[in-house]
């Protein structure tokens, strides 16, 4: 590579245009981000720009729109269904976001005991994560079916129940429901990433606590936990988004219903924009989830991350 | 409209393409109209899929004659039928996709700048087929302008399990929306429940929520479009939901469209209102001819108001301007509206479509089966949505949000008191009328 440049350079400044970007670290840099930066714009800054502007306009299905500032989004802060939605998607991805860091940990933690047939188990948990969404949704819709319902079923056999369980119509079940079926889903995701987090941790440090006498729970305070803590803030950042913006799962089962009951932002958006034809409302709802996930972000980010432990501090 | 038959003959001269053949069917208006299919024209057709496999059987035998008559391809491609109003609607936006579609509702009014006018064709059709109906035509056409075809009405009725109903001590169904409730709490107290859709069930749902509403001489909006829900007659549709919820099924609230179907064929409910697809199951199951035998249908009970009136689903047949074959997509429909397609398919569909031009009344398929009688009526008894304001984006946007059904769900279960969610409603309703 050197005698290769000491060679061009003494060619002098008559070098054809393309021998001198291959030898400019700047221009090649630029040629092989390009091909990345081009489907960034594309497939992702120009859409969201795009739902941005949206949002500002009332442009309709078959209408091109025109600026009207804030209406769509005064007219979603007045908007009951709109808040509900709110309220829905955040009880939804918190709720199902700790049970699914808790069960997720709690599973890891026992895949990396030494189990027989560990392989076999560790990819028998995938299987919920593997499965199409819309899939494991219409098997969930049977399951949660006013009618029909296994559930329902097994518990009026043994005679705990004498009425099938009302799991969609009810408010609170309906709510209930789409959550322990978005976390019966989410829960392989955290769980392998984890595991793969837990098999990185030097046993040694686990030798050294036993020989200072730590209880298995202190390990796992002391030990296992705070090395595990950087793959935890990737793992349920990127589970809080999954969750967030969740739209299969309640599009099968319930469609926003009981009265709205289980209507997230992301379904409410596209009842409006798509089903209702107002795509700038719609794209409004869209963007009002922006702020909600920035902040999830930021709190894994800052929350969890930058711990004074991580930059070489005591604790 | 005042369309003669001079019109017609100008307007068809009018066009390059058209060439008029002498004699038709119709003796008394004695010609007949065809559009000349582009050269190397084929065509893509987008429709939701059957609900009865009759349906796509026939139409599919239909359009293959089409193309061994014309030499012209089509492709008929099928989508879920929740599915279609969005696709259509990127189709129409972006000016590319199929070219024709089978869409739904108020869909034509949502851009009817974006489809081709059919206006010739359809008076041509009307003219030779005894008319359009009414309701139908009002979801396709739009200033007197044909943007599309009304093609079909889905129709709904009450199916019944008729033993059950007789033990309850009724020899007849009632027609009566009072006599309708006794029977609801009698059916109730045998142990045969009956249940209708308060959840976001796209058809049932809204039908439900509107046979309530208009039933008892409520109306969304008046002419002009002004939102008139808050009124004595909505409070008593609601106040007669709310006493006839109480006598359904545990779990109406979080149905879709095919819960009740559902519960209704495992024998859990003894009266549902469905199209016809809820008999034409068992009544194709040898296993199932016991339930087939025991089911009758009729329509909806009539309410104060004193006629039948109800939502139905409306398909029409639209034809994108983007299209680079305008003829041959017309050549395709007329074909498919003359007497011999259209009669083998509204046979093949087993009295799920109900024909929107009133010569087909005589289809031997609703008297083929008692059962079917009370679909034969349903593009004369229908109600076009956001009645009685126009036709558009907002009557469409309002029905996508469920407001009505909304409405009635939130007093049913208790959510909301009846005033207060006759009060939300008004609310939803002039935000998408109020422009």
């Amino acid at each position: 590579m050197t005698a290769n440049r000491t060679t061009s350079s003494s060619i002098g400044g008559s070098r054809p245009l393309l021998a001198r970007i291959e030898e400019s670290r700047g221009a090649l840099a630029f040629l092989f981000m390009l091909p990345a930066a081009v489907l960034l714009l594309l497939f992702l800054t120009y859409p969201l720009g795009l739902g941005v502007w949206l949002g500002f306009t009332d442009e309709r299905i078959g209408r091109d729109g025109i600026f009207i500032g804030l209406e769509n989004y005064a007219y979603l802060w007045d908007d009951d269904v709109f808040w509900l939605s709110v309220f829905n998607t955040i009880l939804y991805t918190s709720v199902a976001s700790i049970l699914k860091f808790g069960l997720g940990l709690w599973l890891a933690l026992l895949l990396n005991e030494h189990l027989p047939f560990k392989a076999f188990f560790r990819a028998i948990v995938l299987l919920p994560w593997v499965v199409p969404t819309v899939l494991s949704a219409i098997a969930f819709w049977w399951i949660y079916d006013a009618q029909f319902s296994i559930l329902s079923w097994v518990l009026i056999e043994w005679g705990w129940i004498e009425q099938p369980i009302n799991f969609l119509g009810d408010p609170t079940n309906a709510r209930a429901s789409v959550i322990a079926a978005n976390v019966w889903r989410g829960i392989p995701f955290v769980a392998i990433t984890l595991l793969a987090g837990l098999q990185t941790i030097p046993p040694s440090l686990y030798e050294a606590a036993t020989l200072d006498g730590a209880t298995s729970w202190q390990r796992f305070r002391f030990v296992t936990f705070p090395l595990l803590t950087p793959i935890i803030a990737i793992v349920m950042t990127f589970s809080v988004l999954f969750t967030f913006t969740d739209f299969q799962l309640i599009y099968v089962l319930t469609r926003g219903g009981p009265v709205n009951a289980t209507h997230l932002m992301a379904t409410l958006s596209f009842q409006r924009g798509i089903s209702g034809g107002n795509l700038g409302e719609g794209a409004a709802i869209a963007v009002a989830m922006i702020p909600f996930l920035l902040a999830a972000i930021l709190f894994s980010y800052f929350g969890l991350q930058r711990r004074r432990w991580q930059q070489g501090g005591d604790n | 409209m005042s369309f003669t038959r001079r019109d017609l003959l100008k307007t068809s001269a009018g066009i390059g393409a058209a060439s008029m053949l002498p004699l038709g069917a119709n003796k008394a208006f004695g010609q007949e109209l065809s559009y000349k299919p582009e050269e190397g024209a084929s065509l893509r057709l987008l429709r939701w899929s059957p609900f009865v496999k009759g349906d796509e059987d026939a139409w599919l035998a239909n359009t293959k004659k089409f193309t061994e008559a014309t030499g012209v391809e089509v492709r008929v491609d099928k989508e879920s039928w929740e599915d279609i109003r969005p696709k259509a609607a990127v189709a129409a936006n972006v000016g590319s996709g199929p070219d024709l579609m089978m869409v739904w509702f108020d869909d034509p009014h949502q851009y009817p700048d974006k489809l081709l006018d059919v206006t010739e064709l359809a008076d041509y059709l009307g003219n030779k087929y005894g008319g359009w109906y009414e309701g139908p035509k009002n979801y396709a056409s739009k200033d007197g302008q044909f943007i599309g075809l009304p093609t079909a009405t889905i129709g709904n009725a009450i199916v019944y399990r008729d033993s059950w109903v007789r033990e309850a001590g009724w020899s007849e169904f009632p027609t009566k929306t009072d006599d309708f409730l006794e029977l609801c709490k009698a059916m109730q107290k045998s142990g045969h429940p009956v249940g209708f859709t308060h959840g976001h069930g796209v058809g049932d749902g809204n039908n439900y929520a509107h046979w309530l509403l208009w039933s008892h001489g409520g109306q969304m909006v008046d002419e002009n479009g002004v939102c008139t829900i808050n009124s004595p007659e909505t409070m008593k549709a609601i106040e007669y939901a709310q006493a006839l919820y109480k006598t359904f099924i545990p779990g109406t609230e979080g149905w879709l469209d095919v819960n009740n179907n559902r519960a209704f064929l495992a024998g859990e409910l003894s009266v549902i209102a469905n199209g016809v697809s809820a008999y034409y199951t068992p009544k194709n199951d040898p296993a199932q001819a016991e339930l087939a035998a025991d089911i009758r249908t009729c329509p909806l009970p009539v309410g104060p108001v004193g006629k039948q009136i109800e939502l139905f689903q409306v398909t029409s047949t639209v034809i994108f301007k983007y299209t680079k074959y305008p003829n041959a997509a017309r050549e395709y429909l007329r074909f498919m509206f003359e007497a011999a397609q259209m009669d083998n398919w509204i046979s093949g569909s087993s009295a799920y479509c109900c024909q929107t031009l009133k010569a087909y009344e005589s289809n031997p398929i609703w008297t083929s089966d008692p059962n079917y009688a009370p679909y034969a009526q349903a593009s004369a008894t229908l109600r076009p949505n956001g009645y009685a304001g126009p036709l558009g984006y907002a009557s469409a946007a309002v029905m996508a949000d469920y407001v009505l059904v909304d409405m009635f769900a939130e007093a049913v279960t208790g959510a909301a008191t009846p005033q207060e969610a006759i009060d939300k409603a008004e609310k939803r309703i002039n935000r998408y009328y109020r422009v």
